[in-house]
């Protein structure tokens, strides 16, 4: 009986994938106990969201792929309605208008653009599959440029840029030109300084402390200098769990979210570091396999999609809390605390799954 | 979109066109997936690269900064909190504490953390009580710029204030209630020289303690002995700093102690002075200006020390106010200045018995050999020294020129001694040369000689500079301090010690004492019957027909004294000094040395009362009641104590 129910569970979910993903909560999990300071409720909240995001993760496991294509565009049209209706009606807090409150609840139209916007990507290429002209990469690129410039307007940058890396993504996977991925890119070069005079000030300050944290040692630069500290205090084998000075004295910010990797640093060290990374790499290594053997354009071009925008964000965190990245509010996966975030993330990834599964039971 | 299919549509009617198309829709698939399948691949090269370059960054900071990150990490963690230690107490000889420690709150604004000031006092005040006279000084210890982690700005809370702030501290970020030591003097005014008072370590004193090596023990001290005893004694006050290692989180909050080392105490000092006699001579004295000094002449210990008027140490520990500090620098009085060590005054006639010993030492006089004194002296010119006493003294030998302080005598005995014989005998009882007592800043006055005088002025000495020195006069200077070691050396029959206060140092942890110059340090060869000669003659002063009579009324122990005056102007050849007539502070400076009981003394007294007039009238008097108080403890009928000039008495 438990067996056949585990059989059947199990039917959509890839296995390689779970591993890793569950190592990687575990060590979550461990690592929010300590950085929490030892709270059973903090860890109690996110077990929680781990278990609700795991649901949402093996529903979307079962979706069929082209239920999920069918699904795209009106993903990405409700995202542009409610964006749309964020520019409108959205609370300001922080001087950005990024929230809705729609009396239920309150939602950020910004997240459901990360997936919304690959979604609807993927389905324009896949719908005109094998005659993509210049113009179809031009219409793609409308589709992500809305969405991106208006998130930008909130002002949100963070989510923008990643929201443009998701779209990039599969832009480029589909099979745009070198000469205008390279034009692009020196054109976007070019642009920097054009970028820097429209930024907000606090975002020209992030970029400023990154080059030189020790200008603002107690304001704007403390996030970096605290971090480096916990991460080179903890050396090659770490403080040991629970031991990390600068997250258990209140030095580290942010060190149950954003900033968690370095409570993780400090405790586990280089060694420990490794091991993450590993995981990581696995999970990302598996998303490209996904992707290389998706038996549709539409599904290899979301797998890639979905696979780099998770490679992205721990790569931003990593290095936003190494040092090398400005500060800018990107969890890590699977590891920072946070339901939205979670939910998200194993939403994407319950889409690979959905992805190997399916195309191998219509193989078989 | 239907626009689209309906051109495939129109491909589709025509078959080459369809093969053709079909042709390149399967050549392009083809194409789409080795082209994706090669993207997939660079992506995997770039995630490869960007991980690797993560890692080595990792490795940078992890293990090739560790140390330096590692450091920091215990900058963040630790923080040391210096313990200041209980700074020793000042005890009297019989054990009368004269300076000790009491804790108190005080309000304590840290700069750096508070907002703008002036707004901040503002609204404190509405919690505490805060004079114009906190914030003046709050300002003061802002302006002189120390590294101060926080200025007080207000001292000593009481309770309810304490409770008050601490309701509403979340209002006042960087202010906090500090428990601090502070010095306390129980007996205010009272021997104020000696002890000296704490001030706020300045810059002066924080290059001298680098000097001396001891900075970092006065990590978490603020304030420094700065003269007296509290002065002079510092390093033996002030004891070892404890230190506490503390976990601190990043609100600043403790969380736990490392290691810590406890603060030793300060040594005790244990005076030789009396605190019973101090305050004796003190109420005897009075308001006027100037100095007492009373010796032990067996010991160098000294009694009591005072000089006029003084000043309240208590205003100074927790930092005195601009007013009042404005108010003892600038008074006409001078009250910080110490009368007792730093004034220089002519020694007048309380030289002579010192002149009358040497003449018998050096053969320059025998006991019976006698003058005529026609009220002045002259080396055969134009020019003559007068004596005090217009009509001269009659015929006056050794004895009665001691007893009626008389001038002639000594005008032709310096004229026969010269000024180096003169240097030479006397300057063996400290005169010209700081006694060495255990006050800093000390002068040392001056006992003339024909080599000083070359030296300073270039200029010969002439016989005529000689004749005033006789009588304490011409470029003769001493302290107070050093009348009273010369006469304590006398009374000691020339037995020389060096004079100190502190009689010994009692270590705070074992209570073991270490005394302080308990051996002679020189000896003048006297011979005993010279002794004897000179001070029956100075008993003779006080006794009817000597100069210091009314002091000397019915004395039930035998006192041996001379009085002094020592002038204040210049008088001219033909004028005559007229008390009445001149400005009281132009008025001679009145002086009495004297010790008792006189055969075995044990107490030397030098007192100076400036602008007082005649040594009899306004010196003595003090003399006699200190050692009245000291030898029979009999308590001083306090009488008024302005000078009373007296016409009839004479010097």
């Amino acid at each position: 009986m438990i067996d056949r129910l585990l059989v059947y569970l199990g039917r959509h979910v890839d296995s390689y994938l779970l591993a890793a993903i569950g190592a990687l909560l575990v060590v979550g999990l461990i690592t929010l106990y300590s950085a929490s300071g030892e709270s059973f409720v903090r860890v109690g909240n996110q077990a929680g969201n781990i278990v609700v995001a795991l649901v949402v993760m093996w529903l979307a496991a079962n979706v069929p792929p082209h239920y999920i294509q069918r699904l795209a565009m009106p993903v990405y049209v409700l995202g542009l309605i409610l964006l749309i209706a964020v520019a409108l009606f959205g609370e300001i807090t922080n001087g950005a208008r990024r929230w809705l409150d729609l009396g239920v609840i309150r939602i950020q139209p910004s997240e459901l653009m990360k997936i919304g916007v690959p979604l609807a990507l993927a389905w324009y290429f896949d719908r005109y599959e094998a005659i993509l002209k210049l113009r179809d990469f031009i219409i793609g690129g409308i589709m992500m440029a809305v969405p991106v410039l208006m998130i930008a307007e909130q002002p949100d940058l963070g989510t923008s840029l990643l929201v443009a890396a998701a779209g990039f993504f599969v832009i480029f996977l589909a099979g745009l030109s070198w000469k205008i991925v390279v034009g692009v890119g020196l054109t976007a070069l070019g642009c920097l300084p054009l970028l820097w005079s429209l930024m907000h000030d606090y975002q020209r300050q992030r970029v400023m402390t990154l080059l030189d944290p020790s200008q603002d040692p107690l304001g704007a630069g403390y996030h970096t200098i605290q971090a480096a500290i916990a991460l080179g205090s903890g050396g090659l084998f770490g403080k040991g769990w629970l031991n990390g000075t600068q997250a258990h004295l209140d030095f580290l910010p942010e060190r149950t979210t954003d900033f968690i990797f370095a409570v993780f640093s400090e405790e586990f060290g280089l060694f420990g570091n490794i091991i993450l990374v590993t995981l990581f790499l696995f999970v990302i290594g598996r998303g490209l396999f996904i992707s290389f053997n998706a038996s549709t354009l539409f599904t290899r071009l979301l797998a890639g999609a979905i696979t780099m925008t998770f490679f992205t964000y721990v790569v931003v965190n990593m290095g936003m809390v190494s040092g090398v990245l400005p500060v800018v509010g990107v969890p890590l996966p699977l590891m920072s605390y946070g339901g939205t975030s979670l939910v998200s993330i194993l939403f994407g990834l319950g889409i690979l799954m959905s992805i190997q599964t399916h195309k191998r039971l219509v193989q078989s | 979109m239907k626009l689209f299919r309906r051109s495939a549509l129109r491909r589709d009617t025509h078959p080459l066109v369809l093969a053709g198309a079909r042709r390149a829709e399967l050549r392009d698939h083809q194409k789409e997936l080795q082209s994706f399948q090669l993207r997939l691949g660079l992506m995997a090269s770039v995630i490869l690269a960007v991980f690797s370059a993560l890692l080595l960054r990792l490795f940078y900071v992890q293990v090739i900064q560790h140390d330096y990150y590692h450091t920091l990490a215990e900058n963040n963690r630790i923080s040391i909190v210096p313990i200041v230690p209980n700074r020793g107490l000042i005890l009297d000889r019989n054990s009368a504490v004269l300076a000790h420690n009491y804790a108190a709150y005080t309000l304590e604004i840290t700069p750096s953390k508070a907002g703008k000031l002036e707004g901040l006092i503002n609204e404190l005040s509405e919690v505490v009580d805060i004079t114009p006279r906190d914030r003046k000084r709050f300002r003061k210890v802002l302006d002189e710029g120390h590294d101060f982690s926080s200025a007080p700005i207000r001292t000593r809370l009481s309770d309810e204030e304490v409770a008050r702030f601490a309701a509403n501290k979340y209002r006042f970020p960087g202010v906090d209630i500090r428990a601090r030591l502070f010095r306390h003097y129980p007996n205010g005014e009272v021997a104020s020289h000696v002890l000296g008072y704490m001030g706020r370590i300045n810059k002066r004193d924080v290059e001298r303690l680098e000097e001396l090596g001891v900075k970092p023990n006065y990590a978490g001290s603020d304030f420094i002995g700065k003269i007296g005893l509290e002065g002079r004694y510092e390093q033996e006050l002030h004891g070892t700093t404890g230190f506490e290692e503390v976990e601190t989180d990043a609100g600043g909050r403790a969380v736990r102690t490392l290691r810590s080392r406890l603060p030793i105490s300060g040594n005790n000092l244990l005076l030789s002075l009396d605190a019973r006699l101090q305050n004796v001579a003190e109420q005897v004295f009075g308001n006027r200006r100037g100095a007492l000094i009373a010796i032990e002449p067996s010991t160098g210990g000294i009694l009591a020390l005072m000089s006029k008027p003084g000043f309240d140490p208590n205003l100074f520990v927790d930092g005195i106010d601009p007013q009042n500090w404005d108010l003892l620098n600038n008074s006409p009085d001078h009250p910080l200045n110490n009368r007792a060590l730093q004034g220089v005054y002519p020694p007048g006639s309380t030289f002579k018995p010192f002149m009358a010993l040497a003449a018998l030492e050096l053969g320059k006089r025998s006991p019976g050999y006698s003058i005529a004194d026609p009220g002045y002296f002259s080396l055969g010119g134009s020019h003559r020294w007068r004596d005090w006493k217009q009509a001269g003294h009659g015929v006056v030998d050794l004895h009665k020129s001691i007893v009626v302080s008389c001038d002639t005598y000594y005008y032709g005995l310096a004229h026969d001694m010269g000024i180096d014989n003169i240097h030479k005998f006397v300057g063996q009882f400290g005169f010209g040369k700081r006694t060495g007592i255990d006050i800093d800043g000390e002068a040392g006055g001056l006992l003339p000689s024909e080599e000083w005088k070359m030296k300073r002025f270039k200029q010969k000495w002439y016989p005529g500079d000689t004749i005033s020195v006789g009588i304490g006069q011409g470029y003769n200077l001493a302290t107070p301090m050093q009348l009273a070691q010369a006469t304590a050396v006398l009374a000691n029959r020339g037995v020389v010690f060096r004079p100190h206060i502190v009689r010994q140092i009692q270590n705070s942890q074992s209570g073991a004492l270490t005394s302080i110059e308990p051996q002679p340090i020189g000896h003048v060869q006297l011979a005993s019957e010279n002794v004897q000669r000179i001070t029956d003659a100075m008993v003779d002063v006080l006794k009817p027909g000597g100069t210091a009579v009314v002091a000397g009324t019915g004395a039930e122990y035998r006192i041996a004294g001379k009085t002094g005056t020592a002038q204040v102007i210049g008088i001219k050849q033909n004028e005559r000094y007229d008390e009445r007539r001149i400005n009281e502070r132009h008025r001679d400076h009145a002086l009495f040395i004297a010790y008792a009981p006189a055969d075995a003394p044990t107490i030397a007294v030098a007192v100076l009362v400036e602008n007082g007039g005649h040594g009899s009238s306004s010196a003595a008097p003090v003399a006699r009641k200190v050692m009245d108080f000291y030898l029979l403890g009999k308590e001083p009928k306090l009488e008024r104590t302005e000078t009373v000039v007296e016409d009839s008495a004479g010097d």
